[in-house]
């Protein structure tokens, strides 16, 4: 197990700190004029090594610290950030602020969340768990995963590396209707990258693990195991002639469909008419067998947070169920442009699942018998507005339910209303290393271009 | 020289009190271990942004970056700490942090100091007070009323205003000590367009090196509007993209991202140090037809991509990279230009001082040739004509590569006919040059709005090229 080194003290400073300089920077606002205000302090420090070839590539230490503040005058906003803590600094943030919201038009949506919805109580998550490792033993880890993956076989020709990285941070929000609240949190992760064949028959793939807990890691020699296995089984890959047909999306990219979702139902987005999900509360966007729920309390998960950017508590939620779209994903500004209520989600998502299926991977590779499995995706190629999808992709072609050969340089198409109404009932090979959680997610009926 | 250096200075070290002889003494405390060489990179960095929405300017923000990166370089190895305040001790620390990659052992000795004077590419005056808060929010303004005057179905438009005045002092044991004082403004436009219950959007804006006059100038501004609305509008009419392998016309100016993304990347010294790159061991090969000569040109003023200096405190150049279909070079920074005894090229670039320095490219554009751009056109009997992308991304190892188009044409016996939706274009990058059957004489370069991201650091560049043919790119529409 990777878990090298006792657990050390972090040199993290005192939450009391940063609630005193939100208190401060609170202050300084009202002093100067402004009507409402609010403000997070931030403080992250952490150690990045990476090891190539068997040698120290880099060593990296990081310390990261951020100021910023929003100030309203009236219906007029201003916000302004520093990295920098002195008085003086502080100070000029707030004036800068208050300069722009001079200057700004009335916006009859801005402002501070409403009142009630705040968080009170803020329950402790688990979510901080400082590692303490040493450079050099993060280095021997590294050392180790990069190791296990060259050794996987013998056709892994070259390296990018194993990179291990521990942070730890804490953060605190305040506003002027008399909230503050921060906590401490950490994040740590082991890489590997590496590189099988040669010349034009290269091809790179990597693994990966993240956990805010250095014991829940996987081992550094599991994962350059997998680097290594996911790198040779793309050699000799084919290109596929144009057709139709359905596509399997792996675990990490099916994350990525689903993200897609969450953007098109993100009140930015809404509000703005801009995104195909646009009027969808209520009606049907997924076949009846997908269920989408918010879960921001679980522990030690990457992005549970016991409330949102705006200080307004987190709660768990339905977004889809039975295929139906229950929730949209608001902040305040956006909420009060469409006559709506925040749903605590001023800054993102908190750990959205997709209720798994019964079947894992093998099986839904098994059940599809033809088509194709998608395990990388290239370039942006989403039009929101419209929906309209089309990406590079690399993956394996299947038939009889079996993997036939690795495919490369081709696309993958459709129009995502069309491909969320398509979707088969998710797999169970749920991956949680993300803000969204979900397993494999098979698509029919893709245009899949290529010769 | 240089003013820029002196104009560094006094914004980077004299408010704290520090003097060229500190540097050396920090210099000199990491160089005690076995380094090979060291750098020091001071930044102040201040920029704002103005947003423009629902016909009132709802938005904007101040923002100040300021601190200290120290770098150790001991053969292939790299130590690096950073600290936001810029101050003796902080330094000491810091620079005790990044030598921590060697061990104690043989000293190399500093040298002594070296200024430059390249020539200056852009002025060193701050962009954020070039016009008075009301001019910025009364130039936001038009913009959107020039949108909307465009054509009624314009429903939402959207403007932002950003201004960088970015300050850099880099100190190096190999006696460079270079100062740049970097303006950086940007404008965008995007609007949507709703007829009969169908939306799209269009997506225009532009910038440069210099202050936010330049989008007064020429109506420039308003031509980003006018620009946003006829795309919106061209897409409101497209038909599904095809889907297949085909000839496809490249439009000039922007569509140079194919280069960005087929070549550039693979050309960047780092990775073809490693043996990673498709392009590596491959200097002095054909991978393009004769008609393609390529380069990355630091050196051209007020560009977005250009730089007088750059991030290692390197004179801007103008970098061959493929000349009449031969590759000639690679983009270096200082660390692998030597571990490849090569001379760096004046492409180390970092997104700020808490980052460590890689080759980047700065404007990367393929050189006109002799072909009439409607002729080019002319010369397809089916295939696709793209003028506007998103972005793109390759993978450097594979060489495979994409870009996605957001307007673009179908061409059928030589001329266009239907507007068709946005799709992605794939191809290999060692190969896809070899296929440019004809150059247009119609070289542009982008109106100045990309960012490039590598390992998590985005820096501004440029693209560019004249009109191109290409025989064969996988086109990934609908349509089959």
């Amino acid at each position: 197990m990777s878990h090298l080194a006792p657990e050390q003290k972090s040199g993290l400073p005192d939450i009391a700190l940063l609630n005193g300089m939100v208190n401060e920077v609170l202050l300084l606002a009202r002093q100067q004029g402004a009507t409402a205000s609010e403000a997070s302090i931030s403080y992250g420090d952490g150690l990045s090594v990476s090891v190539r070839m068997g040698e120290v590539e880099t060593l990296e230490f990081n310390r990261d610290r951020g100021m910023s503040v929003t100030v309203y005058f009236g219906q007029s906003k201003g916000s302004a950030s520093t990295s920098d803590w002195s008085k003086a600094a502080l100070e000029e943030s707030v004036r800068a602020a208050c300069t722009i919201a001079r200057h700004t038009s009335e916006d009859e949506y801005a402002g501070l969340a409403d009142v009630d919805l705040l968080a009170r109580d803020i329950p402790d998550l688990d979510l901080y768990h400082p590692w303490g490792i040493p450079a050099e033993q993060a280095i021997v880890l590294a050392r180790n995963c990069e190791l296990a993956a060259r050794d996987e076989d013998t056709r892994i020709s070259n390296s990018d590396g194993a990179t291990v990285s521990s942070y730890q941070g804490l953060s605190a929000y305040g506003n002027s209707n008399d909230f503050i609240g921060g906590y401490a949190g950490s994040r740590h992760s082991i890489s590997c990258a590496v590189i099988a064949g040669e010349g034009d028959e290269m091809q790179r793939d990597y693994w990966y693990d993240v956990s805010r807990n250095s014991a829940q890691l996987q081992s550094a020699e599991v994962i350059g195991r997998m680097a290594a296995q996911r790198t040779v089984r793309r050699l000799n890959s084919r290109r596929l002639g144009t057709r139709t047909a359905s596509v399997l999306y792996v675990p990490e990219l099916a994350r990525g469909l689903l993200g897609h979702f969450s953007s098109a139902i993100r009140g930015s987005r809404l509000y703005r008419k801009s995104s195909f999900l646009l009027d969808k509360l209520d009606q049907r966007v997924f076949p009846e067998h997908v269920n989408i729920y918010e879960r921001p309390h679980i522990p030690q998960a990457l992005a549970s947070a016991p409330f949102d950017n705006e200080g307004v508590q987190t709660k768990d939620k339905d977004i889809v169920s039975d295929g139906i779209l229950r929730s949209y994903i608001l902040g305040s500004y956006a909420a009060r442009k469409l006559g709506m209520q925040t749903t605590g989600n001023a800054g993102g998502l908190h750990n959205m699942c997709i209720e798994p299926g019964q079947y894992g991977f093998d099986d839904l590779v098994r059940n599809m018998g033809t088509g194709l499995v998608v395990t990388e995706l290239m370039g942006q190629g989403v039009n929101y507005v419209t929906g309209d999808y089309s990406r590079g992709a690399a993956g394996f072609w299947i038939e009889g339910g079996e993997i036939q050969y690795p495919v490369e340089e081709i696309t993958i198409a459709g129009k995502l209303g069309e491909m969320f109404m398509n979707m088969q009932k998710p797999g169970n090979d749920v991956d949680a290393r993300g803000s969204i959680r979900c397993g494999s997610i098979l698509v029919e009926g893709m245009t899949v271009a290529g010769e | 020289m240089s003013d820029n250096l002196e104009l560094a200075r006094q914004h980077l070290l004299e408010p704290t009190g520090l003097v060229d002889d500190d540097l050396n003494k920090v210099l000199d405390q990491v160089m005690g271990h076995a380094v090979d060489n060291a750098d020091l990179y001071f930044q102040l960095s201040r920029n704002e942004s103005w947003v423009l929405e629902d016909g009132i300017v709802k938005e904007g923000s101040h923002n100040i970056d300021q601190g200290v990166g120290v770098r150790a370089i001991s053969g292939e190895k790299t130590g690096f700490a950073y600290s936001d305040e810029i101050v003796m001790p902080a330094l000491l620390e810091a620079s005790r942090a990044a030598r921590a990659i060697a061990r104690d052992g043989r000293q190399q000795s500093l040298q002594a100091w070296k200024q430059h004077a390249p020539p200056v590419l852009y002025p060193v005056d701050d962009p954020l007070s070039s016009i008075e808060e009301k001019a910025k929010i009364e130039l936001l303004r038009q913009v959107d009323a020039e949108a909307r005057r465009q054509d009624t179905r314009v429903k939402q438009v959207i403007v932002s205003l950003s201004g960088t005045h970015d300050i850099i002092l880099v100190a190096n044991s190999d006696g460079t000590l270079a100062g740049d004082i970097r303006p950086l403004v940007r404008m965008s436009v995007s609007v949507l367009v709703e007829h009969k219950g169908k939306r799209e959007q269009g997506v225009s804006g532009g910038g440069a090196r210099l202050d936010y006059r330049y989008f007064q100038t020429d109506e420039r501004a308003l031509d980003y509007a006018r620009e946003a609305v006829r795309q919106a509008l061209v897409n409101l009419d497209a038909v599904d993209a095809p889907a297949g392998s085909m000839t496809v016309v490249l439009g000039p100016g922007w569509p140079g991202v194919l280069l960005h993304e087929a070549i550039g990347h693979g050309l960047e010294g780092d990775f073809n140090r490693k043996g990673t790159s498709a392009f590596s061991g491959r200097i002095g090969e054909q991978v393009a037809t004769t008609k393609c000569t390529v380069v990355d040109d630091a050196t051209i003023a007020q560009r977005r991509g250009s730089l007088t200096v750059d991030d290692e405190g390197t004179p801007a150049q103008n970098t061959v990279l493929i000349e009449n279909g031969i590759l000639t070079g690679y983009m270096q920074d200082k660390m692998n230009a030597r571990l490849m005894n090569q001379a760096s090229t004046g492409n180390g670039r970092r997104e700020s001082f808490a980052h460590i320095p890689m080759p980047r490219m700065t404007n990367t554009y393929m050189l006109p040739g002799e072909d009439d751009p409607e002729e080019i056109i002319a010369s397809v009997d089916k295939g696709l004509y793209a003028v506007n992308f998103g972005g793109g991304q390759v993978d450097i190892t594979s060489g495979k590569f994409v870009f996605s188009a957001s307007e673009a044409y179908l061409i059928e016996h030589g001329k266009l006919t239907r507007s068709v939706k946005g799709a992605t274009l794939i191809g290999n990058g060692p190969d896809v040059l070899t296929r440019v059957s004809m150059v247009g004489n119609d070289l542009e370069l982008d109106s100045g709005v990309g960012v490039c991201g590598k390992d998590g650091q985005s820096v501004p560049v440029g693209v560019g090229q004249p009109t191109l043919r290409v025989d064969g790119l996988t086109v990934g529409g609908t349509n089959v």
